[in-house]
């Protein structure tokens, strides 16, 4: 088969492509130069299509052994310098778990993209689902925070894994992009915008010389500069609990204490510029749809459709997932009546909205297998509020 | 313990034997023995001396013995010994 | 021996994190004499520092990352091959250097050694061989004699162990050799050779451990298992590394396979200046 040979990073312009093809040319687009995974459905195309473009682009795809080993290999391509991703779904996602940890302890930016489908287990590999976000968010072990964002549309799928990069690199956190079956399988139009339009944030590097480098030693933004490999700055980085030297230290409390807290709080404190939400006809609503990826558009024909009939309805639309948008929820959920959640799992975001909306009641809509919610369902029970 | 000589080598006059200086960082040594046992020309003994960390470090018997192999700075899994070659320019 | 030890410095010093030593490894374990003959032949190659990278996994000789004066990672348990291969396709000038055990190599990071190998990925990998999982308190591995005494084999090893060089070569190392902690000569003439070598080259360092398993495999001491590998080592260069199982009273060491074979990083940029000149 003849391929076409590109050479560009940025492929500007319009084009026809499927959510898992439009993430990998984001991640191209913001320089992402290596990827390693390995094959499982629905997120193979994103490794078809980063095979084909990366050595274009003098980059590096990198079919490992099995998902372990892929973001491993993540994680060293990144302390060699290099923008790092893999892309899985479910059971790969549920092996890379523990390098992930490794991850957010050595504070290695890189990008996972979980192209969700059904589980548990082996479950649907064919089919939609939205269960891994609990996962995502609580699946190593430890305390941490990490970034992750639930693309809605291709369009989304090209933008946000540009946008996971960025917060990646800032705050030195595993970013990850929480796409369901459908959304990665999806063919829609995207608008590749030309490669200077394109917003690029590259990890901070150190200012000041080797000897004085501290690997692990925190701006006041909590995040600390990253040398890469192979520049001179001769450091150690380890997942045991360290010091600000990258030295572990096994028997500190204190060392324990700042070091976690410090994980968790560079990106807690940092979550007004981290979260963001799409806000639909919430001004004047009484009730309201709270939902994510391929939910969140039969939500908002939902809230339209409800409109149409008199219903004040609206739609806060989550594209940030974790850290988690309680301030924005709390804002709505104090002035509406209701709010419904429809996920594609059996009941998880809907724990954490409940959390944050106390007393406003909230009506869970599961779905499981391969249809998506209706909007007819939706609308049922906005009706019903 | 005489040596005992076979043969004066005929270039023996004009042949500068180097001589050791043996170093050894008694509070690095865990005490494992390794020098000891494993030198040629049974050069080093366990000394009575408790180090810092509580361990018997090695100590020079007879450094003229020492013919330089190297053997207990390559051994020595605590990089507490190392031997260099004595500066003679002004005769040892 | 004078005054002058406190003044003079060590000349591997400059290899070594000072700072962090002492190491954490018991008295009269292998692992440090592997560091030894590590930055010796760092020092005889007289390679940049600023261009190696050490990667380790987890046990005791995982630790080892955390000594060398080089960049270096200590990853997870059984993970350093693959985080290895990241580094040095990322960046093809670094040297890369895996050192780790037995148990992290071989049982929980048995796919990726071998799938390195394969690929020939441009690497080193050192492996320290203790028959033991050392860090967790000494339970068996798959590098365990038959019949040995382990906190986990109570009645005796029961499993047949894994022949390293055997894998290492059948999985396509270009380079393989096996030597024990008392060859410090030899260990670090191979670890020389290993790293001048373009693909996967394997270097096993058969290691004791007389704290938990020599003590209670008849072995008292760490000179009686330097002991043993004094007696039982027969240098057999370039046999058949089928015929090299390690058995108590034999240890066939010496360099078994030394081939040439393109690595992946060389078909890897090949393959990247082909598809340039079509773009063209």
């Amino acid at each position: 088969m003849k391929i076409e040979l590109e050479s560009k990073a940025v492929l500007s312009g319009q084009h026809f492509l499927n959510g898992d093809v439009a993430c990998a040319e984001g991640a191209l687009a913001v320089g992402c130069r290596f990827f390693a995974g390995y094959p499982i459905t629905p997120a193979t195309e994103i490794a078809e299509r980063m095979a084909r473009r990366l050595p274009q682009v003098d980059g590096v795809y990198m079919q490992m052994e099995d998902e372990i080993g892929s973001i491993a290999a993540v994680l060293g391509a990144s302390y060699a310098g290099v923008k790092s991703m893999t892309a899985t779904s479910g059971p790969g996602f549920s092996l890379m778990l523990e390098n992930i940890g490794l991850a957010i302890m050595t504070e290695t930016p890189c990008v996972v993209v979980n192209i969700m489908r059904g589980g548990p287990s082996t479950g649907q590999p064919t089919m939609p689902g939205q269960q891994d976000v609990m996962q995502a968010r609580w699946g190593s072990h430890g305390d941490y925070e990490i970034i992750a964002l639930a693309p809605s549309s291709v369009q989304e799928m090209f933008d946000l894994t540009i946008e996971a990069f960025n917060l990646s690199e800032t705050y030195r956190v595993p970013t990850f992009v929480l796409a369901d079956e459908i959304v990665g399988h999806m063919w829609e139009r995207v608008n590749i915008p030309s490669a200077k339009a394109i917003q690029v944030v590259n990890r901070k590097k150190p200012e000041n010389p080797p000897s004085e480098y501290a690997p692990f030693k925190p701006d006041e933004d909590l995040v600390p500069p990253m040398a890469s490999f192979g520049e001179g700055y001769r450091f150690h980085a380890t997942g045991l609990t360290h010091d600000e030297n990258g030295r572990p230290r096994t028997d500190s409390a204190e060392v324990q204490q700042r070091l976690v807290q410090r994980l968790c709080e560079k990106i807690r404190r940092n979550a007004d510029k981290i979260v963001k939400v799409e806000r639909i006809l919430l001004e004047d609503a009484e009730v309201a749809v709270v939902a994510y990826g391929i939910a969140s558009r039969a939500a908002l024909s939902a809230v339209r459709k409800a409109r149409a009939q008199g219903i004040k309805a609206g739609l806060l639309r989550l594209v940030t997932v974790w850290p988690f948008p309680d301030k924005q929820i709390e804002k709505i959920a104090q002035k509406v009546k209701a709010l419904v959640v429809p996920e594609m799992n059996y009941g998880q975001i809907v724990r954490e909205v409940r959390r944050v909306a106390k007393e406003t009641p909230v009506v869970f809509m599961s779905k499981l297998g391969e249809e998506p919610h209706k909007p007819a369902e939706i609308l049922d029970a906005l009706r019903r509020l | 313990m005489p040596v005992r000589i076979w043969r004066e080598p005929l270039d023996a006059d004009k042949i500068k034997v180097s001589k050791a200086e043996i170093h050894i960082l008694k509070d690095q040594c865990k005490g494992c023995d390794f020098c000891i046992e494993f030198c040629p020309k049974q050069v080093l003994e366990t000394s009575e001396e408790l180090n810092i960390k509580g361990f018997h470090p090695p100590i020079v018997i007879d450094e003229s013995r020492c013919v330089l192999c190297d053997f207990c700075t390559a051994i020595c899994p605590d990089f507490a010994i190392f031997v260099i070659e004595k500066d003679c320019k002004e005769g040892c | 021996m004078t005054e002058k030890s406190l003044e003079l410095k060590h000349p591997y010093e400059r290899f070594l994190r000072k700072e962090r030593m002492p190491h954490i490894w018991c008295e009269g374990c292998g692992n440090g004499i592997i560091l030894n003959c590590f930055v010796r032949a760092l020092d005889e190659l007289n390679i940049d520092l600023n261009n190696v990278v050490v990667v380790s996994g987890i046990g005791c000789i995982g630790r080892i990352s955390g000594y060398t004066n080089t960049d270096s990672f200590h990853t997870t348990h059984g993970r350093p091959i693959a985080f290895a291969t990241g580094v040095k396709l990322a960046k093809p000038k670094l040297k890369v250097v895996v050192i780790s055990g037995d148990g992290d190599l071989f049982a929980i990071g048995g796919n990726h050694f071998i799938h390195a190998a394969r690929r020939n990925v441009d690497i080193t990998v050192i492996c320290a061989n203790n028959f033991i999982y050392g860090m967790t308190g000494g339970q068996y591995g798959p590098t365990t004699p038959l019949e040995a005494w382990t906190t986990t084999t109570p009645y005796g090893n029961i499993e047949h162990a894994f022949n390293l060089v055997h894998l290492a070569a059948a999985s396509g190392a270009v380079y393989v050799s096996r030597w024990t902690a008392l060859h410090v000569r030899r260990l670090k003439e191979s670890i020389k050779k290993a790293l001048q070598k373009e693909g996967f080259s394997f270097i096993e360092a058969v290691s004791q451990c007389p704290e938990i398993y020599g003590r209670y495999n008849k072995m008292k001491t760490a000179i009686s298992m330097m002991k043993w590998f004094k007696e039982a080592s027969e240098v057999r260069n370039f046999s058949d590394p089928a015929k090299a199982e390690i058995s108590p009273d034999k240890i066939i060491v010496g360099e078994f396979v030394d081939i040439e074979k393109p690595s992946y990083g060389r078909l890897l940029r090949e393959m990247k200046a082909k598809l340039k000149t079509k773009q063209k």
